[in-house]
């Protein structure tokens, strides 16, 4: 065994273990510190496949920052597992159907078959002396730039169709202006009052 | 000596790789224990004389000895967990903390030569290894059962995912002017003295870099996650002993980083300011040590100078300042480079 068949079977079983954790173990906020494991173990797993570009955006997108939002929800609502738990039993058939069909449709998608180039083996020495991101970004801004300007404008509506379906104003909030607040000057908020002393009684 | 070359000999490849490399990643990491501890010194030494004070002088002479001293206390209390804490994620909080800190200076090249691994991505991957940093302040606070360490992390989990956009941003202009990710070749690309570097064009987003690298840190004036005057220590309030040596090691470490990365990306490196005789004798180490520890000493200067940012207006200078300075900037330089005959104004 190699050393890198070494490091690939040692992320893969941290994977493996940490994704099956995730779905398992009761506490919801250690589910998703679970989950970061398995996107780490994952990126570990594709810069062995010298994809170091996908490995670090991977991390610095969902480790760094989805995550944390994900976290920062999590650990703020009271999740009752035993609710959650219900029905456990009626569902399992139509779930495990669901969940055979996945993997059999992510088998056919990302298939040995679907990588003729990984079967034949590049050689290394093209390999090397391309830059991944450059490579990456020249396909997408060239070959691929409709397909993915049309997936940006549809997460642009996304977004904005989950800020105007949450955002409601609120007529007692009260709202600060930064710039009236500078341009305050002392005369505006104190008044000095001469008054004459009170004679002693 | 000729039996232990036959005996390094004897070792397999990839565990010669390795013991070199742990050699060399020993070599960086204790100076920089070295120098966290002596910024802790010179911190409260520069803010003691800013504030009219002498500051620490009383362990070794003038003091010098302080953050030995300082570093047996924290090794020899106890630690306490408490009740209702997890105590398994109370423990590896601080761990996480400060590994992030200390696995980003794989890539930081000191000078033209000396940098542990000269990767391509080398900026993506230092930028994905601070932003993992916010997860110990976050499982920090959550597992600590207290409510002021849990106000904390919610403060600093806000406040990191904020600042890293505009973090970000600004490092998009660097690409753009370097046009490379690999650190060491975007130091090379500003040589020929300090009207080439990166930080005349860039000016701009310079500051909001400095600016958004102190709040990363959570340093003052942006340290809202600690907040000692309203949520007493925010995300380590329960932590004591080695626990919070750890938290303050992954702070020091930070900003010795951000400093380090603020230097090669805006301001040359190791590279010196002209390219003529007395500052080409000074060696390219001390340049670049010289550089960062100037850019610690604004660190510590802002700390003296200015009182704690409002939680709501660190949010705006954020969101509605610092990003939007970001992208008209990186507008004006894309327009500029494609569509002016200014282009070399940003891009060599």
């Amino acid at each position: 065994m190699t050393f890198q068949a070494g490091v690939f079977y040692f992320f893969s079983a941290v994977l493996l273990w940490s994704a099956a954790m995730v779905v398992t173990i009761r506490n919801p906020v250690k589910a998703a510190l679970f989950l970061v494991l398995a996107f780490v173990s994952a990126a570990s797993l594709w810069m062995l496949a010298e994809a170091e570009f996908l490995a670090i955006v991977l991390v610095l997108v969902y480790v760094g920052a989805v995550m944390v939002l994900f976290l920062f929800v999590v650990m703020m609502i009271d999740v009752n597992l035993a609710v959650l738990r219900q029905g456990f039993g009626e569902y399992l058939p139509i779930g495990g159907l669901v969940a055979v069909l996945m993997v059999i449709e992510i088998a056919l998608a990302v298939g040995p078959r679907q990588f003729p180039a990984m079967r034949a083996g590049v050689s290394p020495a093209i390999v090397h002396h391309l830059s991944n991101t450059r490579e990456l970004g020249t396909l997408l801004y060239t070959t691929y730039v409709y397909p993915f300007e049309v997936a940006a404008v549809i997460l642009l509506v996304a977004i904005i169709a989950a800020i105007a379906l949450t955002m409601r104003r609120r007529p007692d909030t009260k709202y600060q202006d930064p710039a009236r607040q500078v341009e305050v000057r002392a005369q505006d908020r104190m008044r000095l009052v001469k008054m004459p002393a009170e004679p002693k009684a | 000596m000729a039996h232990l070359i036959a005996l390094w000999g004897a070792f397999p490849g990839w565990s010669r790789i390795f013991l070199w490399d742990l050699v060399k990643i020993v070599a960086i990491i204790v100076p920089l224990m070295l120098s966290v501890a002596y910024l802790t010194f010179i911190e409260r030494k520069v803010i003691g004389y800013m504030q009219v004070r002498i500051g620490p002088n009383r362990v070794g002479p003038r003091g010098w000895l302080q953050p030995i001293a300082d570093g047996l206390k924290l090794l020899l209390k106890e630690i306490i967990v408490p009740s209702g804490a997890n105590k398994t994620l109370f423990v590896l909080a601080p761990v996480l903390a400060l590994l992030p800190a200390l696995v980003a200076w794989a890539v930081i090249p000191f000078t033209n030569t000396l940098v542990l691994a000269n990767v391509n991505a080398g900026l993506l991957f230092v930028l994905a290894a601070t932003s993992m940093g916010v997860y110990g302040v976050v499982v920090a606070g959550w597992a600590s059962n207290s409510k002021y360490a849990f106000l904390g992390c919610l403060r600093s989990a806000a406040q990191i995912v904020a600042y890293e956009i505009a973090m970000g941003f600004a490092l998009v202009g660097v690409l753009m002017a370097a046009g490379t990710l690999n650190l060491r070749r975007i130091a090379l690309e500003q040589a020929g003295g300090f009207w080439h570097w990166l930080f005349l064009p860039l000016f701009p987003l310079f500051l909001v870099y400095f600016i958004s690298g102190v709040a990363e840190t959570n340093r003052a004036p942006f340290d809202v996650a600690e907040g000692e005057s309203e949520i007493v220590a925010g995300f380590h309030v329960e932590y004591s002993g080695m626990t919070f040596a750890l938290f303050f090691l992954a702070e020091y470490a930070n900003m010795i980083l951000l400093s380090a990365l603020t230097a090669i990306l805006f301001l040359g490196g190791w590279l010196p300011p002209f390219d003529f005789a007395p500052f080409t004798w000074v060696p390219p180490l001390a340049w670049f040590l010289i550089k960062v520890a100037a850019i610690l000493f604004l660190y510590l200067w802002l700390r003296a100078t200015f009182p704690r940012y409002r939680y709501d207006q660190i949010m705006r200078l954020g969101w509605k300042v610092l990003i939007p300075v970001t992208l008209v900037w990186i507008g004006v330089m894309g327009f500029v480079i494609f569509f002016t005959p200014w282009a070399f104004l940003f891009y060599r």
